[in-house]
């Protein structure tokens, strides 16, 4: 394996190593950034991590914006977990506001966080498969993605950005026969699952390119600030939907999915793992949810909504770890400020440029897709 | 390395014996879920231009245009909504917000076409193929933007209420107010229906934001009498409010009366702070009613010096002397008519112009001349016996009651009529301790009084005979009583009419009163203006014909309020009093 040694910057311009810029329209970057790599032979030597393609400016656009014209503003900010953001503006807008929300509309939010991490997952296990060159494995799950996205568009309205979640509860309850039609798509993923453990996980080629890849070490977890599957790969017994349970997690059976070994494969493994658990969270929703009762607080009057000055910081479970909005009001119809502190931030700038580091340029896009990042959601 | 991870990967060959996901998008059309957000359709009928979805949509996606199909009316900008695709994101705050739910979206989700401006259109008006569409999101009945509560009112219940001529509306408690305050969406199309365009969205802002100052100096702007209609305007505005689409109108008047009840009348001309500078010019009014002193008020701003001659030997008129007290309290009243008169107007009570001054006088001593001398002529009922002793005038009763004197109604008394004079002479009467029956030739619904007056009235336990229609009034046994006969009457609509009225023969009633008091109507006493001038005043179903800024075919004379708006209100007659002194300053100016 190549020696780990750190060049110093005359050493990396003296022409002896190759410039390659991997993104930010490589289709195995996930989003729109790029690694400048630095190459020698076919090996990374240094990576620099650019972002900036993607900048829309959410936290600005959100501080001109009353509260209830951000609830649709927050979803752009990651595309493939609109949801989260969702319920995040959501829950910290109501901590600031001092609003309670119904029991249902906990539920209903619940599920759509849930189906929303199912459908985030299968995204990334195609991707994941397709970065090690399994892309049938990938239109398979697009497709069961789409079946997803149906769901969605039956239960919000929309496919991909559902503004659904609304500060106060939820737009609307589920429609008639929801559940029967969101059990089969279940099962049917439940289906492909197992198809794929086999095609995929099973597979030599895959196990020989992702296993020991990147491995992120126990000891860089709390220094780096990694979170989700990531850490619990490697033992790591931390998600937020137990450590501090939010909305009806206390009341859902579910256990926290942890490996002994940060490394591609094994995240990979974590993550499928957590993949049937939301099938299982999803069904056992369905099953105790309220039908009956309000899904929506009553808001004071949103067209000149004020909230009280404070701040607030609030946190959930996403796809890729704890995910964090960062509030403060100061008494008028606008946000003072808001930060987002999403994951992706620290896995695919700090941790991707130490993990790459010595990486087969073959396996860079394998890698970058096994840290679950997404460009969006650094640059808000 | 086991075998199974070498062979496991060729069972993706079984998927080769399966049907294709993917559909072919052009030869099958995909139909959007039922709740999908997809293109607006808009019932134009049911929308009332408002413009809040304008105002929520964070895109800038909306824009209000005028069409050719629709017109600006009563409660109805005319305005329609108009979307440009290239903003919008299908959020649909639009249609939680719709005050009517006249908006909503179809589930159609493609939309292929070479002219971008195309993507710019109004639902509603220009033609699509979704705009029937039974399927697309729309607000759930359970998801209300919207605020549709009103705080209760607290209220002297009625046995508390008769027992004097205290106020029987208590107004607004800070928290009620705010509350009440929160729920207005700014839409103003109440502005356009109050007869004096009050700032309605702008006060009512004030109230929400506690800024009692901002708040009296909006509502002074366009009506001196803030402190009078916060309790007794006729509201009209609320019958507008959007709100009362799927909700309780904005207390409008009581949110206005909150304001003014929030500051003292000393702090008035401190808040106001009106400064005024001569102009040297003089302007006459007659009649000290609303319609006379909120003429004065603006003369007065813009320099005038102002004389108001009154017959009476207080200012307010028909507030004064005909809405009684546990309506509208004298000092209510005063606070009004004091800061008026603070700013230098000249009021000339006891003076009958007619009487004691000749019209022609003013005629020659100022550069203008404002009448607004109300209609305090009792109408009559045209049947046989109302000249009996014991047949009072409504107008007389509650002028009495206003002035501190009893009117002598008995113990038993009949009232005749349907409007607010006749409500507010039952109510009175209860109040004076007698047992009161309300005769009226129509239906509750066809009542021009207020509503509200009508339900309280019920409330007091006015006794309501419908469809009764008086026929003659005699001597009763007693010299102390009175005897009125009256007919049922059918409900009888020809070709589309509203329906009239038809007296039964065969079903008469006798019933004997102390006193019976008539209610029906007023007019206006012009006898006051000589021939020459009567003459060339155009009148028409007796009241005076003005142009928009209350001026008559003499160029010097000005009419406004009762004698010359059908309305008849108290803020009609403000709003006259304002466009009488824009007039009046265009021609003195001119
Ligand atoms: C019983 C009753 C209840 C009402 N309730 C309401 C209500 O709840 N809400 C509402 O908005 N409206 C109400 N109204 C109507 C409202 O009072 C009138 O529309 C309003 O007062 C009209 O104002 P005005 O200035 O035109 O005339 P008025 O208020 O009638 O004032 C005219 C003034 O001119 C004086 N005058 C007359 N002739 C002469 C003369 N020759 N020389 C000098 N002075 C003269 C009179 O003394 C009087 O003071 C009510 C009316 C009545 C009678
Ligand atoms: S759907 Fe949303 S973005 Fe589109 S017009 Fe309505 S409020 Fe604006
Ligand atoms: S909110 Fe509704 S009623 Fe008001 S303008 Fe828009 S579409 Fe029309």
């Amino acid at each position: 394996m190549f020696d780990l040694k750190r060049y110093s910057e005359a050493e990396l311009e003296s022409g002896k190593f190759t410039k390659l810029w991997h993104g930010p329209q490589h289709p195995g970057i996930t989003g729109n950034m790029s690694l400048e790599l630095t190459l020698s032979g076919d090996d990374v030597v240094e990576c620099k991590t650019h972002v900036g393609y993607l900048h829309r400016g959410f936290e600005k656009l959100m501080e001109r914006r009353t509260y209830i014209q951000n609830f649709p503003v927050v979803c752009r900010i990651a595309v493939p977990e609109p949801t989260f953001n969702e319920y995040m503006y959501a829950a910290a807008v109501e901590e600031l506001a001092g609003i309670e929300v119904p029991e249902r509309a906990e539920w209903l939010r619940c599920l759509n966080l849930e189906m929303m991490r199912l459908a985030s997952f299968l995204m990334w296990l195609g991707g994941a498969c397709g970065s090690f060159g399994m892309s049938t494995v990938y239109q398979w799950t697009v497709t069961h993605r789409d079946y997803m996205l149906d769901l969605f568009e039956e239960m919000t309205g929309a496919r991909i950005y559902h503004m659904y979640i609304s500060p106060g509860g939820v737009r609307a309850p589920l429609p008639d026969g929801f559940s029967e039609r969101a059990l089969s798509v279940m099962n049917g993923i439940e289906k492909l699952l197992y198809e794929i453990e086999r095609v995929a996980l099973n597979n030599h080629i895959f196990k020989m390119r992702s296993q020991d890849l990147g491995i992120i070490d126990p000891e860089m977890v709390d220094p780096y600030g990694i979170v989700g599957p990531n850490a619990r790969a490697c033992g790591f017994k931390r998600d937020v939907r137990k450590d501090a349970p939010y909305l009806v997690y206390d009341q859902l059976d579910f256990e926290v999915i942890t490996a002994d070994k940060s490394d591609a494969y094994t995240r990979t493994l974590v993550r499928y793992q957590e993949m049937h658990q939301c099938i299982s969270l999803i069904r056992q929703m369905l099953e105790q949810m309220p039908t009956k009762g309000s899904f929506h607080a009553d808001l004071p009057n949103v067209l000149h909504w004020k909230i009280p000055a404070g701040q607030t910081y609030v946190k959930s479970e996403c796809t890729r770890g704890e995910y964090g909005y960062f509030l403060v009001s100061d008494g008028s119809e606008y946000l003072r400020r808001v930060t987002i502190r999403g994951p992706s931030y620290t896995h695919a700038i700090a941790v991707m440029e130490k993990l790459v580091v010595g990486v087969n340029i073959a396996d860079v896009a394998g890698l970058m897709v096994s840290l679950h990042t997404y460009p969006p959601e650094i640059e808000r | 390395m086991k075998l199974k991870d070498l062979t496991s990967p060729f069972y993706v060959w079984q998927r080769a014996f399966e049907k294709p996901y993917t559909q072919s998008k052009p030869t099958l059309n995909r139909e959007g879920a039922h709740a999908y957000r997809g293109f607006h359709i808009n019932d134009i009928e049911k929308c009332v231009g408002c413009g809040t979805c304008e105002e929520i949509c964070m895109n800038n996606a909306i824009d209000m245009v005028e069409i050719a199909a629709k017109d600006s009316k009563k409660g109805d900008s005319g305005l329609v909504p108009r979307f440009d695709y290239g903003r919008c994101c299908w959020c649909a705050l639009c249609v939680d917000i719709c005050t009517t739910g006249s908006l909503r979206m179809s589930n159609e989700y493609t939309w292929a076409a070479d002219d971008p401006d195309s993507f710019r259109f109004t639902p509603g008006v220009d033609e699509t193929s979704w705009q029937d569409s039974e399927h697309g999101y729309r607000r759930h009945p359970e998801y209300d933007l919207l605020k549709l509560v009103r705080p209760e009112m607290e209220m002297l219940s009625p046995d508390e209420g008769l027992k004097s001529f205290d106020e029987v509306v208590a107004g607004y408690t800070h928290e009620q107010a705010v509350v009440e305050a929160d729920r207005c969406i700014e839409c103003e199309i109440c502005v356009a229906t109050c007869p004096a365009n009050m700032d309605i969205p702008g006060y009512i802002r004030a109230v929400r934001e506690e800024n009692f100052e901002e708040g009296l100096r909006l509502l002074y702007d366009t009506n001196p009498f803030s402190a009078t209609c916060g309790r007794i305007c006729t509201h009209r505005c609320e019958d507008d409010c959007t709100i009362s689409t799927f909700g309780k109108p904005l207390a409008i008047r009581w949110l206005k009366r909150y304001i003014v009840d929030q500051v003292p009348a000393e702090r008035f001309a401190e808040i106001l702070n009106d400064e005024i500078t001569e102009n040297g010019h003089h302007v006459s009014i007659v009649g000290a009613g609303p319609g006379g002193m909120s003429a004065a008020y603006y003369l007065r701003k813009k320099g005038y010096g102002v004389t108001v001659y009154e017959a009476g030997a207080s200012g307010g008129g028909m507030l004064r002397y005909g809405v009684p007290s546990y309506r509208l309290p004298d000092d209510q009243l005063d606070k009004d008519i004091d800061y008026i008169v603070s700013l230098g107007v000249e009021v000339k009570y006891n003076t009958k112009i007619g009487h004691d001054i000749e019209f022609q006088q003013l005629m020659d001593k100022s550069d203008a001349i404002f009448i607004a001398t109300g209609m305090d002529q009792p109408s009559s009922m045209r049947i046989k016996g109302e000249d009996h002793p014991r047949v009072l005038s409504g107008l007389t009763v509650l002028n009495d009651v206003a002035s501190h004197k009893d009117p002598g109604v008995g113990k038993n008394v009949a009232v005749i009529g349907g409007g607010n004079v006749a409500m507010d002479a039952a109510r009175v009467c209860r109040r004076l301790g007698a047992d009161v029956t309300v005769l009226y030739r129509r239906r509750i619904v066809d009542m021009p009084a207020d509503k509200d007056e009508i339900k309280e009235a019920l409330e007091e336990n006015c006794n309501f005979v419908l469809q009764a229609i008086p026929v003659l009034i005699e001597d009763a046994e007693s010299s102390d009583q009175v005897t009125i006969q009256w007919g049922e009457a059918e409900m009888i609509a020809e070709d589309g009419k509203r329906p009239r009225p038809v007296l039964q023969e065969d079903r008469m009633h006798t019933d004997t009163y102390d006193s019976i008091i008539s209610a029906i109507g007023q007019s206006g006493d012009f006898s006051f203006l000589p021939q020459e001038i009567s003459d060339q005043l155009k009148q028409h179903w007796g009241k005076f014909e003005v142009d928009q800024r209350q001026r008559t075919a003499v160029g010097k004379i000005f009419i406004g309020g009762d004698i010359a708006n059908d309305v008849a209100d108290a803020i009609s007659a403000i709003a006259d009093g304002k466009n009488a002194a824009i007039g009046i300053d265009a021609f003195v100016s001119s």
